[in-house]
């Protein structure tokens, strides 16, 4: 037979789209299969019968109530900067700087809490505090916006180089503001005087911070659905073409857009030091610019849906945080299992948007 | 007076890892596959190789080692190591055409992790009674020099000082550099990642250039976590140690402007700049270190942006960079 007769048993082809039931029918049965993975692994690690383990990472989140406020917390930090890097998403202009523009939002909200404090009353402290970060976060994205409106300047790469310049930035500012001397590392600031942190809601620390990120959420979910903006970035994310010839002004959507993903980055920084850290460290952000990337894209750019898939990454990894304190074994299991159950929901998007079609084998004997 | 003479053999080290991380990720790069998991790939490959010689030298003195097995079995655990990421990769976003930054970020916080998971936990999973990961035996063979280089003065610290992995990664380099600018596989390859449809249609197979250039790269990135752990870092692996570079590697194939023959002399710029912080007479003043240290970020980015303005079609990253190919897709 020759070769070239050989027809392939099967081939793909683009899917209409498919009821969002059925789309995320398939999503689920992904998860579980990584789930179902991930317990044989870590009965393999821990010799646990699979039972526990998947009570231990309920555990995790739900053992007593200071874990599941802190669960909460986690939630709305990774949803805020999962928020922020959307609208640059849905434009299709990959904004990898969130870890860096959060850092900088909280570098400047920490330079607003040491420099300003006994020089303004405590509310001015905390305006000033807000304006700064936000400024400071939207200027980070603006400069690789700028270079990418006006020369198209791969911004990829360039935000994710900002990062470390951000980095390096605030562990430049932790040893000029070391306290206790020699430490390189800021303290709790204002810890007698508490100027610059942000009020307690109803005894609970991190109440307000959920409930700005939630107004956020909203807010989020309106502009990019509702608003003449979310419409112009929508168009620019499906054909830049498209967009200059209906007439909108492209260099100015991205640099808008990015402008707006900084911004809420920046705010992300300074929920981290105002509401809860009241600290300033280089890894404060703990990586949630890039888990955010993930949260944002399982969740299709949706800022509704990015609620769920943000718990579920928190939830994974508090869970897996709890195997790994009970079994005494390394911190970075977490990692590990986060990892696995990525990789199942991301090879999951192709059956949604692919059919496989088997090849008729009538036509092999023509 | 700076002291070239221990500086350079210091940033020649700090680079190699850097150059074959970047060696890789260009090769990778040229397929149209924006690989970020090389960060991960590189600590997977490093794990892989101290996991091999951790169990071949368990047990042994230095006089028992075979030094032929001591270097290809770390070798070729890491090179397995680092092969199965690539194709995990390739796997995701070639075949199942995902999405190539999310899948890249998700296969660094998985390499990441499974490195310092074995890591930190390598020792109390396999019952032994070391205290700590510490392949000494292995990594004297690994850093064994030329004789004659003690001998040669100021020459033989400059060019004869290292251990042969850094030789080989230059080696590596200079080959990639080559094939893909002088040979038909490379004019192939170049052509996958600038226009697969035109690839295609001339009758190269796309998925097929995708796969061997994503995990040759990822192979060739995992070496330089084995070059760092056995020869930088002296067969100690502390969790984390690796730190950033994974990153510089791609901020270096930047500014290399996606050439491996440059990435050479780069890489040992680079490494100059990762370490200038502990050579700049800073006095009592820490904080400006930490300024330094931003040096190589900030060179890519201008870099970066002195490409885009110049609008050099040579100079552009491959068209295609970050999209998935599916041919029934116009």
């Amino acid at each position: 037979m020759n070769k070239n007769d050989r027809a392939p048993l099967f081939h793909v082809a683009k899917r209409g789209a498919l009821p969002w039931y059925q789309a995320w029918a398939i999503r689920g049965a992904a998860l579980i299969l990584a789930l179902i993975l991930c317990g044989i692994i870590t009965s393999l690690v821990t010799k646990l019968n699979p039972l526990s383990v998947y009570a231990a990472i309920w555990k995790g989140s739900f053992g007593t109530s200071r874990k599941f406020w802190v669960l909460l917390q986690n939630i709305a930090m990774l949803l805020c900067v999962s928020l922020a890097v959307t609208p640059a998403f849905r434009m299709r202009c990959w904004n990898l700087g969130a870890e860096g523009q959060a850092l900088i939002g909280a570098l400047a909200s920490a330079a607003c809490m040491i420099l300003l404090a006994n020089k303004l009353p405590n509310w001015a402290v905390i305006v000033c505090m807000t304006v700064s970060s936000v400024v400071a976060g939207a200027i980070w994205a603006g400069i690789p916006a700028f270079f990418k409106a006006k020369w198209n300047t791969n911004e990829t790469l360039f935000t994710l180089m900002m990062n470390y310049v951000a980095t390096q930035l605030v562990a430049y500012y932790c040893v000029v503001w070391e306290s206790p001397k020699g430490s390189a590392t800021i303290g709790i600031i204002n810890s007698k005087t508490e100027i610059g942190w942000f009020p307690v809601l109803g005894g609970q620390k991190y109440l307000l911070n959920i409930l700005i990120v939630a107004v956020v959420c909203v807010a989020m979910f309106v502009y990019l659905r509702y608003s003449k903006h979310g419409y112009e970035i929508a168009v620019v994310g499906e054909s830049e073409r498209t967009a200059r010839y209906v007439g909108i002004k492209v260099e100015r959507v991205i640099i808008r857009t990015m402008l707006l993903s900084g911004a809420v980055c920046g705010l992300a920084g300074l929920l981290l030091v105002g509401g809860t850290n009241h600290t300033l460290t280089p890894t404060i952000v703990d990586g949630r610019g890039f888990t955010a990337v993930m949260v944002s894209w399982l969740a299709k750019f949706n800022p509704v849906w990015m609620i769920f898939t943000s718990f579920l990454l928190v939830f994974l990894g508090r869970g897996a945080g709890e195997i790994t304190t009970n079994f005494g074994l390394n911190h970075s299991f977490g990692d590990i299992l986060t990892g696995i159950i990525l990789f199942f929901i991301i090879g999951s998007e192709f059956f949604i948007n692919y059919q496989i079609k088997l090849t008729r084998k009538g036509r092999k004997e023509e | 007076m700076f002291d070239f003479i221990t500086f350079i053999p210091r940033a020649v080290v700090q680079g190699i890892p850097l150059l074959l991380g970047s060696t890789g990720e260009t090769l990778t790069e040229k397929s149209g596959n924006l690989n970020l998991g090389i960060p991960g790939i590189m600590y997977v490959g490093g794990i892989c190789g101290v996991i091999g010689s951790f169990f071949y030298e368990a047990g042994k003195t230095a006089q028992d080692m075979n030094p032929a097995l001591a270097i290809l079995i770390p070798v070729l655990c890491c090179l397995l190591g680092s092969f199965l990421m690539g194709l995990l990769y390739c796997f995701l976003t070639v075949t199942l055409r995902a999405n190539q930054n999310v899948t890249g970020l998700a296969l660094t916080t998985f390499g990441v992790g499974f490195g310092n998971f074995f890591g930190g936990s390598l020792i109390k999973l396999s019952g032994s009674e070391l205290p700590s990961i510490i392949l000494t035996n292995t990594s004297n063979i690994f850093r064994r020099n030329l004789p004659f280089a003690e001998s040669l003065g100021t020459v033989g610290k400059l060019f004869f000082s290292y251990g042969f992995l850094a030789y080989v990664a230059v080696l590596i380099a200079l080959v990639c550099s080559y094939i893909l600018n002088h040979t038909r596989t490379g004019l192939h390859l170049r052509a996958v990642g600038e226009s697969p449809n035109t690839a295609d249609a001339a009758g190269i197979n796309v998925t097929r250039y995708k796969y061997a250039a994503t995990c040759i790269g990822a192979m060739i990135a995992g070496l330089g976590g084995l070059y760092y752990v056995m020869d930088y870092a002296s067969g100690m692996w502390s969790n984390n140690a690796f730190g950033d570079r994974g990153w510089l590697a791609i901020a270096l194939v930047i500014f290399t402007i996606w050439r491996p023959n440059v990435g050479v002399l780069a890489s040992f710029l680079f490494g100059g700049l990762y370490i200038l912080h502990m050579y700049i007479p800073s006095g009592m003043n820490l904080a400006v270190k930490e300024l330094y240290k931003m040096a190589p970020y900030v060179v890519t980015i201008i870099v970066l942006v002195i490409t885009s303005m110049r609008n050099k079609r040579e100079d552009q990253p491959p068209a295609s960079l970050g999209l998935a190919y599916f041919r029934e897709e116009r």
